[in-house]
């Protein structure tokens, strides 16, 4: 499919029906036999209407994955790292790609350096079985993208304070907030 | 789990079927039937395995607004803190990590405004600056997890 041919979908061209089946559906999919027909009674669609738009705003983007999120230390990942390196600008972009081409990375962004506390501008997530896989991962990356002598630091985690997934209520027409 | 539950959250993970009886096509592929599909999905969301089942918005598409923040906490305030900064609901997840910077936390908010103010109040409320570390490109990302 092209996807440059679909108008892409933005918070400004949302339409009423399209906020009130992400309102519906970002708690997640009712575990019935006919989910989108149930959803379709919640936000004043037909459960034909539902599936139509489900399918483009899948295609272009605006909803990423539909499925499963796991919580990652239920199922034996049980150490996992923020890895952060402090990459030439003019370096970042290509560094970033080549750590992200790895399996094992989950999320490859840059973020602003916070100076002087924070020199970091690349962040990665690592996920192992423990902390010494998480170790050998990083090792794994400096040497295939050349970063040894790259300023970094690993951030395994300690606790998990919170988790949730994160609510995307789209703004109502209208509304003051 | 079992390892028909690691097979459905493996093959769940990659997608879900958008057609009118979607469980059924789903368990198909798996080699189960639809009610056991919904019925072990529902004991993995008790079991809180799952943490979501549904879609993964692209949040600035749909003009929400996420950002990463980080704090320096003593650790013998930590308590106190990490109460005072989880009692937003803007805060989606929120880490200990093991370094100075030791508070990580998630904020999602309908607009920049918004999460501007939350870093403001809670700034106030903590007497601690909130380091705000927004994505500024995205070279991967994939919230894939064998299993």
């Amino acid at each position: 499919m092209d996807m440059n041919a679909l108008p892409r979908t933005t918070a400004d061209n949302l339409t009423d029906a399209d906020r009130r089946l992400v309102a519906a559906i970002q708690h997640g999919l009712p575990l019935v036999s006919h989910p989108y027909a149930v959803l379709g009674d919640q936000c004043g669609m037909t459960e034909e209407q539902v599936m139509t738009r489900l399918a483009g705003l899948l295609a272009d983007g605006t909803i990423k994955r539909l499925g499963v999120v796991v919580r990652h230390r239920e199922l034996g990942y049980r150490a996992n790292a923020m890895v952060v390196w402090d990459i030439a600008d003019d370096k970042v972009s290509e560094l970033g790609h080549c750590i992200g081409r790895f399996e094992f990375v989950t999320l490859c962004y840059r973020r602003p350096r916070r100076l002087p506390a924070w020199p970091y501008n690349l962040f990665c997530m690592i996920h192992g079985q423990d902390r010494d896989a998480v170790l050998e991962r990083v090792r794994q990356i400096e040497q295939h993208c050349q970063i040894a002598d790259v300023p970094h630091e690993v951030l395994f985690s300690r606790r998990r304070f919170k988790q949730r997934g994160a609510i995307y209520a789209p703004l109502q027409p209208g509304s003051s907030t | 789990m079992d390892d028909i539950d690691r097979a459905i959250i493996n093959a769940l993970q990659d997608g879900f079927p958008v057609c009118e009886r979607p469980y059924a096509a789903a368990a198909e592929k798996i080699g189960i039937d639809e009610a056991e599909l919904l019925r072990r999905l529902a004991a993995l969301r008790e079991q809180n395995t799952i943490s979501r089942f549904g879609p993964l918005f692209h949040a600035e598409r749909l003009g929400g607004a996420l950002t990463l923040a980080a704090m320096r906490i003593p650790q013998q305030e930590m308590e106190r803190i990490v109460a005072l900064v989880n009692a937003h609901p803007e805060v989606a997840h929120n880490y200990e990590r093991a370094h100075v910077f030791n508070m990580w936390f998630v904020l999602a908010t309908e607009t920049e405004a918004e999460l501007l103010a939350v870093i403001q109040t809670i700034e106030a409320e903590t007497g601690y600056p909130v380091y705000n570390m927004p994505k500024l490109e995205e070279y991967y990302l994939n919230l894939r997890f064998a299993v």
